[in-house]
């Protein structure tokens, strides 16, 4: 097979016909997805000639990877700053504020303990922390790319963004790690 | 040639000629095939009345081959050559069977450069059998079951697996359905199936657990079910737990019970089938006895309470619940807010799964669709739609990929490219560049799993580039794409991105089937039936060909105007081409005609979709406008 087709140079908000914007109505975004795969989705060619089925599979995986994209509020923000020419650099930039890896530190080695020590009710509240400053951070997200345009404050959230669903994905391994002994 | 749905109406052949098509749920004590009758889902019987084939196989030393209740009769008696639960081996490596000797089979490691590489095999006295072939053979029986009662060739199956089946597996199913010569509109989830069944039975809304325990496998999907869409939210599960396993646990109580080691194979099939009968007996009853003179001579006789194998069985009723929890976790739900749990798979029949699942979820599961039949009944109503018998406008299925894809990277390590419960179809594109000047060829291990070193993961299979164009190292861009489809099954393509130039893809299957051992097989299950895959094979062939040809027609009659003359022209030749391809009975012929029409209307169907895609976002616009 060959590589993606389908209308490629199209932003994933222009897809959804949205301005490009940190904040958008989620709730309209999913109307609207699945607007779009009532029309493309492999389900509806399946009955057509194979060149068809092989759109439709393309222009299905677009679709999805588009929403997936817009979906997730660290994905959209990195998605953003793409839009606009910024490199997130979350690969190779590690220089962050001192107090934040600090902090970041002393969390993993908490989430560590909490494993060993099977203290669920440890994890509970690491895990409503991580919660309470993704939300934070993107709530400056919003501001940095919607109001302040400051991007190169947007980007520095992204990566701090980025440790911190990290640190709930090592969270929710921790539960499944606890449960399965 | 890409005609969009758009365009649609008027657009089949043959408008309101019922075009057939089934359901089969291959499952692995039983398979069924499944029907729409007049806009009903319906279970399709064999001539004696009997809506589930046993999926037994039995070989004969005089070529026969017995499918169904008459090989399951004869399962004690000729054990090695009567395969049962050949779903347990689809996709399979005899490394990954775990203990062996609790199987009455004479296994055979696949050869290193042999006809299968890495699927196991099974030695019988018709030969040695992959079993994809074995498959096959039950498929082949719903196949001609089907017809007979329909009447008339059909035009597509929906097969369903389990929801956790990886690559491998997937295709191993494919391919077996290839092999009975049936066309596969859609591999299809069983919870999925399931849903489907219940949810338009009841018009239900909200968010569902689907608990699905069959013969040989463990499936749990979350899905939402909102305004006729069907969105799995998580699906996880075991490929290799299931009732199968609580058989196993009463006979393993059985050897210790009455002082017996290492049984002949015969025996241990005996005292499985005893097994199984005790086990169903314990639904309904607080004990059984389990009575079986054994080839020796020696007399077992033992009484089983329900409450001792409630014991016995508790560590795998446990194991069901792991999957469920990380489904929620995945789903970013909790327990509380599910609506509803369906219960799929006769083996959720035992008293000790109601119970254990009505504790986790805090309700009563639903069992009011027959848990054996109702995946078999939703893969109908979905082959129904997919054959175009139905717009199917009114409702639309979202599956997942079960476990995350990745590739091997250095030391060994796994970098995931598409991450388990991602919506399906999906595509993600990686950037690969060479490290040696002059390089003109890679290799890219895929992996399916979860952990983080490629030896924990299912290796997939090997793809290797090449004729990638010779440059400096770390100059060439190999732009690889992965895609999954609506099956869950994977290809691969690459491309340079400097030269533009397409990278050639070998793909060596770590455990599936090539297009030649296919054909290898065809041939062996006799001439006939090769014949038969060719006859039908050109009659797809010409099929595709005339809908082709109209596709075309409608759409140079709808937007002829996004060509120029000249490429009117172009196509209005390869049609031409085609229709004097579609007198000769060649299928290759045909085959090349009709992928001559493809290309030439590519870039005038990306026109099309362009516009369409205009107009559907100018419908949106509207819509939100109101």
């Amino acid at each position: 097979m060959s590589a993606l087709h389908f209308d490629t140079q199209q932003s994933h908000f222009a897809l959804f016909g949205l301005s490009p914007a940190f904040r958008l109505d989620l709730r309209q975004l999913e109307r609207d997805y699945r607007t779009w795969q009532t029309q493309v989705h492999p389900d509806k060619a399946a009955h057509l000639p194979a060149a068809e089925q092989l759109l439709a599979m393309q222009q299905a995986s677009w679709i999805n990877e588009a929403y997936q994209t817009l979906r997730s509020p660290l994905r959209r923000a990195r998605y953003l700053l793409m839009l606009h020419g910024i490199d997130t650099q979350e690969e190779t930039n590690t220089v962050m504020p001192m107090d934040f890896l600090m902090a970041q530190m002393e969390k993993r080695e908490a989430v560590v303990e909490a494993k060993h020590l099977k203290d669920v009710e440890q994890l509970d509240a690491l895990n409503a922390q991580v919660e309470q400053e993704i939300a934070d951070l993107e709530k400056q997200l919003a501001i940095y790319l919607d109001d302040t345009q400051d991007y190169p404050h947007a980007a520095a959230a992204v990566r701090k963004l980025r440790f911190m669903e990290k640190l709930g994905e090592d969270i929710l391994a921790a539960y499944d790690e606890i449960e399965s002994r | 040639m890409a005609l969009l749905q758009i365009s649609e109406p008027g657009m089949s052949t043959a408008p309101h000629q019922h075009r057939l098509a089934v359901g089969i749920d291959l499952g692995t004590t039983n398979s069924l095939v499944a029907t729409v009758r007049h806009g009903i889902s319906v279970v399709l019987n064999d001539e004696n009345g009997r809506a589930m084939l046993p999926s037994v196989v039995r070989y004969t030393a005089d070529g026969q081959i017995i499918v169904g209740e008459a090989a399951q009769l004869m399962q004690s008696q000729d054990t090695a050559n009567t395969i049962s639960s050949v779903k347990r081996f689809m996709g399979r490596g005899l490394h990954d069977m775990g203990e062996i000797s609790r199987f009455p089979y004479r296994f055979v490691e696949a050869p290193a450069l042999g006809k299968t590489a890495g699927m196991l095999q099974l030695r019988t006295v018709a030969g040695i059998k992959s079993p994809v072939e074995i498959s096959a053979e039950i498929l082949n029986v719903l196949r001609r079951q089907a017809e007979a009662a329909l009447g008339g060739e059909l035009v597509g199956a929906v097969i369903t697996v389990p929801a956790y089946f990886d690559d491998a597996q997937r295709q191993a199913t494919k391919d077996a359905a290839r092999l009975a010569g049936i066309n596969v509109l859609r591999l299809l989830n069983e919870p999925t199936a399931a849903a489907i069944a219940y949810g338009l039975d009841n018009a239900s809304e909200g968010v569902y657990a689907v608990y699905d325990l069959g013969g040989g496998t463990f499936d749990i999907s979350i899905l939402r079910l909102s305004r006729g869409v069907f969105e799995v939210l998580a699906t996880n599960g075991d490929s290799a737990l299931g009732g199968d396993d609580f058989d196993h646990r009463i006979y393993c109580w059985l050897l210790e019970k009455s002082n017996l080691s290492a049984l002949p194979p015969q025996d241990t099939r005996l005292l499985l089938t005893h097994a199984r009968a005790a086990k169903e007996q314990l639904t309904e009853h607080g004990e059984t006895r389990i009575t079986a003179i054994l080839s020796s001579g020696v007399l077992i006789d033992q009484v089983l309470t329900q409450v001792e194998f409630f014991v016995l069985s508790k560590n795998l009723v446990q194991n069901t619940l792991q999957p469920l929890r990380r489904a929620l976790r995945d789903a970013g739900l909790k327990v509380g807010e599910i609506n509803g749990v369906v219960m799929v798979g006769g083996a959720t029949r035992m008293p000790q799964i109601q119970q254990a699942v009505g504790d986790f979820f805090g309700q009563t599961p639903l069992t009011n669709l027959d848990p054996d039949k109702v995946v078999a009944l939703g893969a109908a109503i979905q082959a129904n739609v997919l054959a175009g018998n139905r717009s199917g406008d009114d409702w639309l299925l979202l599956d997942v990929i079960p476990l995350s894809l990745g590739i091997e990277t250095m030391g060994g390590l796994v970098e995931k490219i598409i991450p388990r419960n991602s919506t399906l179809p999906t595509a993600r594109a990686q950037e690969f560049t060479t490290y040696k000047d002059g390089q003109t060829a890679m290799s890219i291990q895929v992996v399916q799993g979860e952990r983080e070193l490629v030896s924990d993961c299912r290796s997939l299979a090997r793809f290797e580039l090449r004729g990638i164009p010779a440059m400096v190292a770390g100059a060439a861009r190999i732009r690889v794409t992965f895609q999954v489809d609506a099956d869950g099954l994977l290809s691969v393509a690459a491309r340079e991105m400097r030269s533009g130039v397409e990278a050639a893809i070998e793909v060596k299957p770590a455990y599936g089937l090539s297009d030649a051992d296919i054909m290898r097989m065809l041939q062996e299950s006799g001439q006939h039936a090769a014949d038969d895959m060719q006859a039908r094979a050109l009659r797809e062939q010409q099929i595709e060909a005339n809908q082709l040809l109209e596709a075309v027609d409608n759409a140079l009659e709808q937007n002829g105007n996004l060509l120029n003359a000249d490429e009117q022209l172009c196509i209005r030749t390869q049609m031409n081409g085609l229709r004097v391809a579609l007198q000769q009975n060649n299928h290759q012929v045909l085959k090349h005609a009709t992928e001559a029409l493809n290309q030439a209307t590519t870039e005038f169907a990306q026109r099309r979709m362009d516009q369409s895609v205009n107009s559907v976002l100018a419908g949106r616009t509207l819509d939100s406008i109101e």
